[in-house]
């Protein structure tokens, strides 16, 4: 045990002497002297990554790459719209019988209720489809880190055209600007029911959204007073929600135009100046890169490396692009230690096994229920912090619920696998499934004795069925 | 890791040997020794279970047991303000909602304890915060990174051959249990025997993350291979999501050999907006649960081995906001419940003239008290370790 000891203690003390060349050059370790050069696996890395898990074909495509080229790539292919098209009823007109209103008969309700439920399965649905689909897996990761950052709930909006409304919101800001955003999001019509926004008005403050938007949009816990909230909910009223149109509609009566003072700032902010206030906040910007660090690196963040691209995230006005860009380009994201140290997300197992196959299921609400059983039910957060994620996706009933998904998924693979390592193999070599699917050498015997039989259907099996394709 | 751990030699399945080792402090090594007493004694080890109940999002205490007889009550609560007339009373001063109505036999027959104004000093009003607090019984300026229990279960391990330390229900999170103990968390007890069939546990492991898996793994084959037997309850358990957790956790623990604590949560207590008529649900299912709780664990010959505790991050504002809802608030009202409960009101009615510049109310049971009953009075422990210092016990156990 001695040696492995006194290993780390080396690497430690490569690191802390990086951190302080770092700080006198603040670019020493984003801008290595010589271009670094994808192999296999580090073009495996950045696709899992920032994506879902790959094609063999998607990862040769990037191999012998530079990492600035192949991220720049990756940032270039950014969307703001869907491929799949969305349901028809979340763009047709909406009349106000379709609502629920008073003296509607139980009957009526019950209609209503079902066909809101049927809506936001099929939303679910959808939105697999445009992950399975997209050009830019990027896109659709970011569109669900922000539907996990602004978590909100179908549970208490209840409608799924505002549901889909926000969705299309996260995807159209994805990789844009997280300043503009915030200021819509503050103004969206699911995001003013879901934290009572809708509720809050002038002489009858709802602090709900002033709380949320301080500790978990914005600056986090620990970095505003309960005075900050009671203040900030002051600056937020006004807004209520047009449930025909699906609007917001900010009514200058019920709005609060006196003075408040948060966080030191004083003035008759409202909505966009109390947001304002705390995007001028440098905590803001490290809470950010703090979670988009947890998010695509690892779950310690290197507190050298935020301070450096949060800087560079609020020079840039809140440019998502440039923060991803200094992530993905740090030593941390490329170092084999931090490979296999993220647990993937139920929505990123599923999709990713659907994509690495080329598997297409048609109807993709069944996915959608079996990400649910994973513990991630899209479009309803357990609550408005989100999902945890990490390590507590896994947990007993979970990971019974992943490894079934994987034993059914794989029972359609004999062909898909063939069509694959047929097409694949032709261009250049068989398709080496342990390396291609795992970040980190099996643990189970049942992929060495399966690699040894030569048979690629049993292989991808028994590689989707080790423990380590749970990580990524 | 504190410095007032134990090194423990294991000497057979489940027989422990504690050894405080040189240098701990003071009061841990004059302890008693922690572990299984005979249940003669007023507190009897694991085998008493102990089951959680978590309110989650902040249940009101306040419309739980309504203090009547305060006029300060009703101007506070002018629309959520529940009539005299329509509580359940417990006393001339105060009773239950009327939709904890089922609970009054309970009541009745002295098994059910009534918590008020249990809370902490410095009360945090975010969730998420909070509620960590509770789960790892800190201080309200101190992050600590393991559950209580899990504290409790690294200094004084459930036997071996239980199912698991603490079974999970209708939630993912393991709060108290987080950080290390073994913690299953179960949907249905039938099918995650039977699910669990394909699972093999393997010993190595490279990451931190692969070691998490590989450890759950292992934690649900030895759960499985109790919760497969077949058992039928006659009890009949409500619909809905808690009647259904209440009759997972049933099942459960007819199958297994043994657990020590049973966590299950109900959700959607975090009521800024309308809040009467979904309290009132909750409430319904909440009592009828609980009702169908204790029938079941009579049925299984485990009531008089069972203390059943709420909890829930914090109560909420004992002024209403315009929403009619409540906002975030601090101390709160609780339940005990057993067949060894001493039944009965504790704490202090809420001091409703004499609230914090914020508006909340101040605590007159710390939450950490409650703990100390359970881990003191309930199995026979030191908690002072645990809870990182002394705590006074709450008379609601009866010898």
């Amino acid at each position: 045990m001695r040696s492995p000891l006194s290993i780390r203690h080396l690497a430690f003390l490569i690191v802390a002497l990086a951190a302080s060349l770092a700080q006198a050059d603040p670019r020493a370790l984003a801008q290595p002297a010589a271009p670094q050069r994808l192999d296999f696996d580090d073009a495996r890395h950045l696709l899992v990554r920032t994506g879902f898990a790959p094609t063999v074909a998607e990862v040769r495509a990037l191999e012998g790459r530079t990492r600035e080229a192949a991220v720049d790539a990756l940032l270039a292919q950014t969307r703001a719209e869907p491929v799949v098209p969305p349901p028809a009823w979340t763009t047709a007109a909406t009349l106000p019988e379709d609502l629920p209103h008073p003296g509607m008969t139980a009957e009526e309700r019950k209609t209503l209720r079902q066909r809101e439920r049927a809506r936001i399965v099929e939303l679910r649905g959808w939105w697999l489809a445009e992950m399975r689909a997209t050009p830019s897996p990027l896109t659709e990761r970011m569109t669900l880190f922000w539907h996990n950052h602004f978590a909100t709930s179908e549970q208490k909006v209840r409608d799924a055209r505002l549901m889909y409304a926000q969705n299309a919101l996260f995807r159209r800001e994805a990789l844009g600007n997280f300043a503009t955003l915030l200021h819509a999001v503050a103004k969206d019509p699911a995001m003013l029911i879901w934290l009572d926004g809708a509720r809050n008005r002038r002489g009858a403050p709802n602090e709900n959204f002033a709380r949320e938007v301080m500790e978990l949009f914005t600056l986090g816990e620990g970095h505003y007073a309960q005075a900050d909230v009671a203040q900030g909910a002051r600056a937020f009223t006004g807004f209520t929600v047009d449930r025909v149109g699906g609007q917001a509609v900010f009514r200058p009566r019920l709005h609060d135009d006196g003075v408040k003072t948060i966080l030191g700032a004083r003035g008759d902010f409202d909505t966009d100046g109390a947001l304002d206030v705390l995007l001028a906040r440098p905590e803001t910007a490290m809470f950010l890169v703090d979670k988009l660090w947890r998010e695509f690196v690892s779950p310690q963040p290197d507190a050298a490396e935020i301070g450096r691209i949060a800087g560079d995230f609020r020079a840039s006005h809140y440019a998502i692009k440039v923060a991803l860009r200094d992530i993905l380009l740090t030593s941390a994201f490329w170092d084999a230690r931090n490979r296999g140290t993220l647990v993937k997300s139920p929505v990123e197992l599923v999709v990713g096994t659907l994509r690495t196959l080329d598997l297409d299921p048609g109807d993709m609400r069944p996915i959608a229920a079996a990400t649910s059983r994973m513990g991630e039910v899209l479009f309803a957060p357990p609550n408005v912090r989100g999902w945890p994620g990490g390590d507590a996706w896994i947990n007993s009933s979970t990971l019974l619920a992943r490894q079934a998904y994987l034993a059914r998924a794989t029972r359609a693979v004999p062909d898909a696998a063939m069509a694959v390592s047929t097409r694949d193999a032709s261009a250049s070599g068989s398709v080496d499934w342990p390396h291609l699917l795992l970040p980190l050498p099996a643990v189970s015997d049942a992929v060495t004795e399966a690699a040894a039989e030569r048979e690629p259907a049993a292989l991808i099996r028994a590689t989707m069925l080790d423990p380590v394709y749970q990580l990524k | 890791m504190n410095e007032g751990r134990r090194r423990f030699i294991r000497a057979g399945a489940d027989a422990l040997v504690t050894i405080p080792i040189a240098g701990a402090i003071a009061a841990c090594a004059s302890a008693p020794a922690a572990t299984k007493t005979d249940s003669a004694n007023a507190a009897g080890g694991y085998a008493r279970l102990l089951i959680l109940v978590e309110l989650k999002g902040g249940n009101d205490g306040l419309n739980t047991l309504v203090p009547f007889a305060d006029p300060v009550y009703y101007r506070l609560r002018p629309k959520l303000g529940i009539a005299r007339d329509a509580v359940v009373p417990l006393s001339d001063r105060c009773g239950l909602h009327p939709a904890l109505q089922p609970l009054l036999a309970l009541w009745k027959r002295r098994e059910l304890a009534v918590l008020q104004g249990v809370g902490y000093p410095a009360p945090n009003l975010s969730h998420f915060r909070s509620i960590e607090i509770w789960d790892t019984a800190s201080r309200s300026d101190q992050y600590l990174p393991t559950g209580w229990l899990t504290r409790t279960f690294a200094a004084t391990p459930p036997p071996r051959d239980y199912a698991a330390d603490g079974f999970i229900i209708g939630s993912y999170d393991l709060g108290p249990l987080d950080g290390g103990a073994r913690a299953v968390t179960i949907g249905d007890a039938a099918r995650f025997g039977d699910r669990a069939r394909s699972m093999h546990a393997l010993a190595s492991a490279g990451t931190p993350a692969l070691l998490h898996i590989l450890r759950t793994e292992s934690d649900i084959v030895q759960a499985a291979a109790q919760l497969r037997t077949d058992v039928t309850l006659a009890t009949r358990f409500p619909e809905g999501a808690f009647g259904n957790a209440v009759r997972t956790a049933c099942n459960a623990l007819a199958r297994a050999k043994g657990v020590a604590v049973v966590r299950l949560t109900q959700n959607g207590y975090d009521t800024h907006a309308n809040q009467a008529p979904t309290q009132a649900r909750l409430h319904k299912e909440l009592a009828e649960g609980l009702v169908a709780l204790a029938q079941g664990l009579t049925e299984l010959r485990r009531w008089d081995d069972t203390l059943i505790l709420t909890y829930a991050e914090f109560g909420r504002r004992p002024h209403e906001n315009l929403s009619g809802g409540t906002d975030h608030g601090t101390a709160n009202v609780h339940f005990a419940l057993g067949g060894r409960v001493a039944g009965g009101l504790y704490g202090a009615e809420p001091a409703l003239a004499q609230l914090s510049t914020d508006g909340n109310l101040a605590p007159a049971i710390d939450f950490r008290s409650l703990y100390a009953t359970a881990l003191e009075g309930w199995w026979g422990l030191d908690p002072r370790a645990v809870l990182g210092g002394r705590f006074e016990t709450l008379p609601i156990i009866r010898a």
